[in-house]
């Protein structure tokens, strides 16, 4: 524990004595400010557009193209840009990014589930969902 | 213990390059990231395990949307607002759509003031963050409340299919309660800046750790990703 501690203090020593060049340290993630301005003016652009989509009330695979475009643009310059992704040491990008692919196997199994259902709702309620009265329309 | 006598010797071996710098991280000694600081792996985990989290209720949503044989609430009409006499669609959900990405903003500036040691300004930054965070957090409770007034339950409404109400509550109430906790440690943080610890490299609240400046860019991690999680709800949930 006592080399522990010791290794810890001359780290700290270590640290203060290179404070002047900290902003050039490997891990010190110091980039121009123009790189942030301009990926939040992109995202502002960005989010216009989705807001856009809804606002002209555009439709079918058009509508959900240019949303899952804007989603994936936007999701993308967060993660490369503000959480410093695209600087980051390879092992780490492979081993943060990698993991949520698995997701899509959790989609392709809910896509699957979900039509079953549908399908069998049908089958046994269709008579009834057809007598019922139509829900209101908000607002 | 003594330490390593034979510390160094990757320095033998030519330097790897590209996929191969992935093999020698993880086939490395003692540590698989060289260079990155504990808490960031730390911080990324945590985020891919509640990528996971936010994960599974978009695609359960998105299963139960895709189940129900009653139509779905249009959310570009539940979510309007009039202004000035006209119905706008998604106003609100659109303002707080970029009140969020502002934050966003304010965060990446903040970590960046914080490695140039520019306490004042990294100070402000953080707090602009948290006022933006806690602005969030009130729309979305005007928000709730409103939907609430309208007659949303989490097992019916008058639009529609009854799961609306519950995908609704769970997912943006998870992502509110995000953004809550969010604000907390952004006070937290910014107090621990504009008091100095992290230039004095004091330990900080239940911790022997050293506090320096790559705690406000494990901050801002946390906070990215909420702003990250709030971009895919904003796709699948109001816009679909």
């Amino acid at each position: 524990m006592a080399t522990h501690a010791d290794a810890h203090a001359a780290h700290g020593a270590h640290d203060d004595a290179h404070a002047g060049d900290h902003a050039t340290h490997a891990h010190g993630q110091q980039h121009p400010l123009g790189v942030y301005f301009k990926i939040w003016g992109l995202l502002f652009v960005l989010s216009i557009a989705s807001y856009l989509v809804d606002y002209f009330h555009l439709q079918g695979v058009l509508r959900w193209s240019l949303i899952l475009i804007f989603m994936f643009l936007k999701a993308g310059l967060i993660v490369a840009v503000f959480m410093h992704m695209m600087w980051e040491r390879l092992a780490l990008v492979y081993a943060i990014v990698v993991p949520p692919l698995l997701l899509v196997t959790l989609l392709a199994i809910g896509a699957l589930e979900a039509d079953y259902t549908f399908v069998t709702r049908g089958v046994f309620f269709g008579k009834e969902a057809a007598a019922a009265p139509a829900p209101a329309k908000p607002h | 213990m003594a330490p390593h006598d034979a510390t160094g010797t990757v320095g033998t071996l030519h330097d790897p390059t590209g996929l191969q710098t992935v093999v020698a991280d993880f086939s490395s000694d003692q540590r698989a990231f060289k260079n990155v600081p504990w808490g960031k792996p730390m911080m990324w985990i945590f985020l891919v395990s509640d990528t996971f989290i936010f994960g599974s209720f978009l695609i359960s949503y998105m299963t139960v949307r895709g189940s129900t044989q009653v139509p779905w609430p249009n959310p570009s009409e539940v979510f309007s607002l009039m202004m000035f006499g006209k119905n706008v669609p998604l106003l609100l959900i659109a303002i707080m759509t970029f009140v969020l990405i502002s934050s966003s903003g304010t965060m990446a500036l903040a970590v960046n003031y914080g490695y140039r040691r520019d306490r004042t300004t990294t100070f402000w930054l953080l707090i602009a963050t948290a006022v933006l965070g806690a602005t969030f957090v009130g729309m979305q409770a005007f928000e709730w409340t409103k939907l609430i007034m309208e007659g949303v339950r989490p097992w019916g409404n008058p639009w529609g299919a009854a799961q609306f109400g519950s995908c609704f509550f769970m997912i943006t109430g998870f992502h509110g309660t995000h953004v809550t906790i969010g604000v907390i440690f952004l006070i937290i943080v910014a107090t621990k800046v504009r008091r100095g610890d992290l230039d004095a490299n004091r330990p900080g609240f239940l911790t022997g750790r050293r506090g320096n400046y790559e705690i406000v860019e494990t901050m801002g991690l946390y906070w990215h990703f909420v702003d990250l999680v709030w971009v895919f709800i904003f796709a699948f949930f109001y816009l679909w």
